[in-house]
């Protein structure tokens, strides 16, 4: 009927009644479509800048972390950003490499390309990552040209998030100088205080490792001695990981390897 | 014109969204612990709100009724998401400190009060303006409140100190109720109550008259 008078397909779509039901699909359509490209053309757009935003942050915590920390703050003050040196390592030959320029190293890319990872079996995936990258980046202050920090950037799968964090370890590279969580979204109130600083606090000072053993645990109650950190109430399994991949990270397929070279004098 | 400007004013004060219809109180009471974060979120959900209805208004005659709530809190939702995009862009901090709430203007009453109510009836042009009004009315109380809990919870205001603190070799003492989410009832409270007693109109009739028996007379 009204096609025709109106040729054009668009108005007799609009001069359907609106209990029409290929108007209401219709509609229902359109509006999807037209909300669901302003969002993806907006998080397109904008995600450049929200990069930049989360790395710059990250990099704000670090530097935080590291000028709160006895020694260590006074190097940076002095020496500024240039203090902190990135060294990128081959995890499982356990020394640095120079194939990659810091500068460009983008460690997810490298995590998710099957060339430059290697897959773990669930014996040895104590973190929970399925797939570990080849190179890894770790953070170096120097004093005089000796090392003076060791900071390690490791993650896990925790409750119901991927952790990460950075563990800072000091010259004997068994003292930990301090464990700064930069992501995690564990649950709020709960696991989620793995990021708080008065949980954090109390990481600094304790031993990771002994005789070559990685022993340092995230305890239920009462944490006690120096391989022993309290946990949260409530939030075991963040506990957990938080043992988990930090012993995944110093073990073997971690930063082991790389961690005994540092020991007998190499790098 | 005069009209046009009542649709602005009136959800200022007398038909304020948060302190009449009590509408909004979630993020009231979560975003109010500084001035910086009220104004932020208070700004986002302006600008959402006005383009919401806006949008609503302008195809309001072709959204069939049977879909129309989906229809609009898809499309509040993706002003939400994209709102939220552009927080974090440019004002990153900032949108670390509004964590979740920002996302939850979807969820904020006012929004599909305000669409459902006024934007489906009306042309563009008076829905955005009372969805500038009433945006405007809830960014009034949020204001409020958030000056008051920070003022006296941390001393200070937009992050400038004002008060000097105890800690700091001052006197005030700050009050740490104030940072606290049941300060923000009490102050919204008090704030209702005040309203209510300057405007008597506002005052609701009581739903049911208290019980009282006749009294028995004994024989």
């Amino acid at each position: 009927m009204a096609a025709d008078r109106k040729p054009n397909p668009w108005q007799r779509f609009l001069a359907r009644p609106n209990t029409d039901r290929t108007k209401t699909v219709g509609i229902a359509l359109l509006v999807a479509i037209a909300c669901g490209l302003s969002v993806s053309i907006a998080a397109v757009a904008l995600r450049p800048l929200i990069a930049a935003n989360i790395v710059a942050e990250r990099q704000a915590l670090m530097r935080s972390m590291l000028s709160g920390l006895p020694g260590i703050g006074e190097i940076i003050a002095e020496a500024g950003a240039d203090a902190v040196e990135i060294a990128i390592i081959d995890l499982d030959a356990g020394a640095r490499t120079q194939a990659f320029d810091p500068a460009d190293f983008d460690p997810l890319a490298i995590a998710a390309d099957p060339a430059t990872s290697t897959a773990l079996s669930r014996a040895e995936d104590l973190a929970g990552i399925g797939r570990r990258e080849n190179f890894a980046q770790a953070y170096i202050v120097r004093r005089d040209g000796d090392l003076a920090l060791l900071v390690l950037p490791i993650y896990g799968n925790g409750y119901q998030s991927t952790i990460r964090a950075y563990l800072a370890l000091e010259t004997d590279l068994t003292t930990v100088a301090a464990f700064t969580v930069y992501e995690q979204g564990e649950t709020p109130g709960l696991g989620s205080r793995i990021s708080e600083p008065g949980w954090q606090a109390q990481w600094a000072g304790k031993s990771v490792s002994e005789d070559g053993e990685v022993v340092i645990e995230v305890v239920r109650d009462g944490a006690s001695g120096p391989h022993e950190v309290d946990g949260i109430s409530g939030a075991s399994v963040t506990g957990y990981a938080v043992t988990d991949m930090i012993h995944f990270w110093l073990g073997p397929k971690g930063f082991g390897p790389w961690l005994d070279t540092l020991r007998q004098g190499g790098e | 014109m005069l009209k046009s400007l009542h649709t602005v004013t009136d959800p200022l004060l007398d038909k304020n969204p948060v302190t009449v219809h009590i509408l909004g109180i979630c993020s009231a009471l979560a975003v109010t612990t500084s001035v910086s974060t009220a104004l932020t979120l208070s700004l986002a959900l302006i600008v959402v709100l006005t383009i919401a209805a806006g949008i609503i208004s302008l195809i309001r005659h072709h959204i069939p009724s049977s879909i129309r709530i989906i229809v609009q809190i898809t499309i509040i939702a993706s002003l939400v998401i994209v709102a939220d995009q552009i927080l974090q862009a440019f004002a990153y901090a900032m949108s670390q400190r509004l964590s979740v709430f920002v996302s939850l203007i979807a969820t904020n009453c006012i929004v599909l009060g305000r669409t459902e109510a006024f934007a489906l009836n009306n042309r563009p042009l008076p829905a955005m303006l009372d969805a500038l009004g009433n945006g405007a009315g809830y960014a009034i109380v949020l204001l409020v409140v958030a000056f008051i809990r920070e003022l006296l919870g941390a001393g200070t205001l937009m992050g400038f100190g004002i008060l000097p603190l105890v800690a700091e070799g001052g006197w005030y003492q700050p009050m740490r109720l104030m940072l606290l989410a049941p300060s923000a009832f009490i102050i919204l409270g008090l704030l209702v109550w005040a309203v209510r007693s300057a405007r008597p109109a506002q005052q609701e009739p009581r739903e049911f008259t208290p019980y009282a028996p006749e009294r028995q007379v004994q024989p």
